[in-house]
């Protein structure tokens, strides 16, 4: 029982810490252009303009 | 669109960088954006950016350029955003440094656009699902030590903790079909979400109780995966239409474009179309469209009129001729006085025919909405049934409410939901990555059923582009001088000269003094000899009466020299006979219904097979035919793509256009295809009539497992565990048997459209 009490806490975190990171990264735009990240890869020069756009 | 075509042309598709010629008409101010610390951001739409290498060509040329902060294209969207500081770099530098790149690109306003269609239908359902999945899997993690044996005190924990978890998610990611729920019922139908509804608030409030009371039952896990896997068939099902509707606001976001209105005192200035009014003096450079309808003051140019009426040959106009909005200046600039505004133009004339076909048409009711309409009042009758049939048993309130709503868990459409949205998604993705576009799930319902194939001639049927048919005896001289002098115009048949030329030309010639004359043709010297290219009567060609052929010619005189006559022809679509042969085969009727002269329609007509067609046939003439064959109790397919196909297209029960056609037309058409070839009309009918057929076994599927499993949960012995593993079976299951859908597709390898088409029956 007293391990559960630590254990089920963090399990949920863990879960809730995903969830918001997942929400973050919608918010942030890192799912705008999914075909462009996939492509983007291929340049040999990434500079530091080719950041994410933030809308 | 047009400009973009030109541009492609000339590039020979991607990555292949040409200086393109920017329409001399620059970048309106009126797309700046500008921001608080003063910097500007602009939007531009690259339509034809698709590799790694278009992206790097880009940014990189655009960051060369002094004040430009910050370059960023977005691959998906076809856009680059640009920030920039206003007093270092005009918009005009900016459109000419993607121009250099070797891109076609339009200025578009971003906010605009994203108002117009807004995503937050989508993100919120993607928040709800990411919200559902969360609550699910940790629900799913507790239940699960409670089946396996969890007892007491420990139970309880479990399901308080469950309770805590599931009632904020199912009140967050429950809202959509909430919603959905109580328009449904205020509007006086039961729709596929009222049981939903019923069925999860049940749960989660049985479940709340029997927590309470430290019952063994909680039902906590079923209701919020059943959410989940609702969540994930919903938003497949918005994803589809949303990829094409995008797609679709992007085009009309591009037409509505400004004009350059010249004032009384001379000035120039960018105006939005809207504002022109009759009387106002526009001037259209060479390439654009013309705006609005309106009488040539000065200046002459040949006009491209197949969008708007299917003629393949440009007619000349000269000052006192009349031109119409949505026609194609291509070889001089006009100067014109509006004779209508722009809600006047024959242009918008077409686009209101237009939209009272979309509106007269009726409303097609998908599949998935028939099934439920059936289901809905199935399921809660079984419901109460078993609540009174409990009660009569001698039960307890208490056993046959928790029967009841165990019932309405297991009965919950979860395969059902998914059935339909994971097979179109899957046949959509296929037909996507063969040039495809498909408009929405239902389009492809339509298809499937269609028994009547309307084509269009110019565009359609055949390339929409001229080719040399008849070449004289030249020199290989006179090639060189035609294909240089062709090169220089942009008139079509020029450049069909100029292209046929390639190959049989020597090498550049000095010729000296190119002057193009707008609607006659091109002058030049060469060694002190005028040559010339142009219309008939411009050379001063002669034909004897054998060779009139009726089609498209341009001539060649070089000096004294005899004049030459090239000959040309709008040539079919390499596979169009084919592509009619096997929809005939598959049992559909094939029309050729076109704009264009008699005799051009019969042409084409004969070497495409097709026995049933009509010529000369005006906008209104084309959607009455489509209105007529409707009445006949025909399904009819119009596959067009000029501006006047746009009524019939809108009024046909599925409708294909090509992807280089008019953007009302892309609009209006259920279904946008790229290429050269036809084949993609049999290929979309094919897998229509395909994903069909697994729909139906999907159907089957769900069905079947309700016939094992409301027994089972009407006996009374539905546990949580059984709910869970019976859900998501099913759940499996079907999209399992959507998944087998390429595999059908890619082994049926005959172009047919499906062999013997399965009967067009309707109903589920």
């Amino acid at each position: 029982m007293n391990g559960l009490m630590i254990l089920i806490p963090v399990a949920l975190a863990l879960g809730i810490a995903a969830l918001l990171a997942f929400l973050w990264s919608l918010r942030a735009g890192q799912f705008d252009d999914l075909d462009g990240a996939a492509v983007r890869i291929l340049r040999d020069d990434d500079g530091p303009q080719d950041r994410p756009a933030r809308r | 669109m047009m400009d973009a075509r030109d541009a492609m042309v000339v590039s020979g598709g991607c990555c292949a960088p040409v200086a393109f010629v920017p329409s001399a008409a620059g970048v309106d101010p009126a797309f700046v954006r500008r921001k608080d610390d003063g910097t500007g951001h602009i939007d531009f739409l690259v339509p034809e950016m698709h590799c790694a290498a278009c992206i790097g060509k880009i940014e990189d040329g655009l960051a060369a350029l002094p004040g430009v902060a910050r370059a960023r294209a977005n691959l998906t969207s076809h856009r680059v955003g640009i920030d920039f500081d206003p007093a270092a770099v005009d918009p005009d530098a900016l459109l000419a440094a993607i121009g250099d790149a070797g891109y076609a690109a339009r200025p578009f306003d971003a906010l605009a656009f994203d108002a117009a269609h807004s995503d937050t239908v989508g993100a919120g359902l993607v928040r709800c699902m990411a919200v559902a999945g969360f609550a699910a899997g940790n629900i799913m993690l507790l239940s699960v030590s409670v089946w396996s044996g969890a007892s007491d005190a420990t139970r309880d924990l479990f399901h308080w903790l469950s309770a805590l978890i599931a009632l904020p998610a199912i009140a967050y990611a429950g809202r959509p079909f909430f919603r959905s729920a109580l328009r449904g019922i205020s509007a006086g139908s039961l729709n596929m979400d009222v049981p939903i509804t019923i069925g999860v608030l049940l749960a989660a409030a049985m479940s709340l109780y029997e927590t309470a009371t430290g019952g063994q039952h909680a039902y906590f896990d079923a209701a919020v995966s059943l959410l989940f896997f609702l969540l994930v068939g919903r938003f497949l099902d918005y994803r589809m239409r949303d990829v094409a509707r995008s797609a679709a606001a992007r085009l009309m976001s591009l037409s509505a474009r400004s004009a350059m209105r010249i004032a009384p005192d001379g000035t120039v200035a960018h105006v939005a179309i809207a504002e022109i009014a009759p009387g106002d003096v526009v001037r259209v450079a060479a390439g654009e469209r013309i705006p609005v309808d309106g009488v040539v003051l000065d200046g002459a140019s040949d006009i491209d009129k197949a969008m708007l009426t299917g003629e393949t040959e440009p007619e000349p106009l000269r000052a006192g001729g009349r031109a119409f909005a949505g026609t194609l200046n291509l070889t001089g600039p006009l100067t014109l006085e509006v004779t209508a505004k722009a809600g006047d133009t024959l242009l918008a004339e077409i686009v209101r025919l237009m939209e009272a076909a979309e509106q007269s048409s009726s409303r097609y009711v998908r599949l998935a909405d028939r099934v439920s309409r059936a289901y809905a009042p199935f399921v809660h009758i079984i419901a109460a049934a078993t609540v009174i049939g409990w009660l009569l048993a001698g039960a307890g309130w208490h056993m046959a409410l928790t029967t009841a709503v165990a019932v309405l868990i297991i009965t919950c459409p979860c395969a059902l939901g998914l059935a339909v949205p994971a097979v179109q998604v899957v046949a959509s993705g296929f037909l996507l990555g063969r040039g495809i576009m498909i408009k929405d799930g239902a389009a492809l319902e339509r298809l499937a059923t269609v028994d009547t194939v309307v084509f269009d001639k110019t565009g359609t049927l055949t390339e929409g582009s001229p080719r040399l048919s008849h070449a004289p005896a030249a020199s290989p001289t006179e090639w060189a001088i035609a294909g240089m002098l062709g090169a220089r115009s942009r008139h079509p048949l020029a450049r069909a000269l100029a292209a046929a030329a390639d190959g049989r030309a020597p090498g550049d010639l000095d010729l000296e003094a190119v002057v193009e004359h707008p609607g006659d043709g091109m002058e030049a010297r060469l060694a002190g000899r005028v040559v010339r290219l142009g219309r008939r009567d411009f050379v001063g060609g002669v034909v004897a009466a054998a060779e009139e052929t009726g089609g498209s010619e341009i001539w060649l005189r070089v000096g004294d020299a005899a004049p030459l006559r090239f000959g040309f022809e709008d040539v079919l679509r390499s596979d169009a006979r084919d592509t009619v042969a096997v929809l005939e085969a598959a049992g559909l009727r094939v029309l050729l219904l076109s704009g264009d002269r008699p005799e051009a329609v019969r042409r084409a007509a004969t070497a495409a097979g097709i026995a049933d067609w009509q010529a000369g046939v005006r906008p209104d003439g084309k959607a009455a035919a489509v209105a007529a064959l409707t009445a006949e109790g025909r399904r009819v397919l119009m596959v067009g793509d000029g501006i006047n196909d746009a009524p019939a297209l809108a009024s046909a029960f599925a409708s294909m256009s090509p992807a280089n056609a008019a953007d009302i037309s892309q609009a209006a058409a259920d279904i946008v295809f790229t290429g050269r070839r036809l084949a993609p009309v049999t290929t979309a009918v094919a897998t229509a009539r395909l994903a069909r057929r697994v729909i139906r076994q999907n159907f089957v599927i769900a069905i079947g497992y309700n016939v094992i499993a409301v027994p089972v949960a009407i006996l009374g012995f539905a546990t949580p565990l059984i709910a869970a593993i019976a859900m998501s079976t099913s759940s499996v299951l079907v999209t399992g048997n959507a998944l087998k859908l390429p595999l059908l597709l890619r082994r049926r390898r005959r172009p047919a459209a499906g062999g013997a088409p399965d009967a067009v029956e309707h109903g589920a």
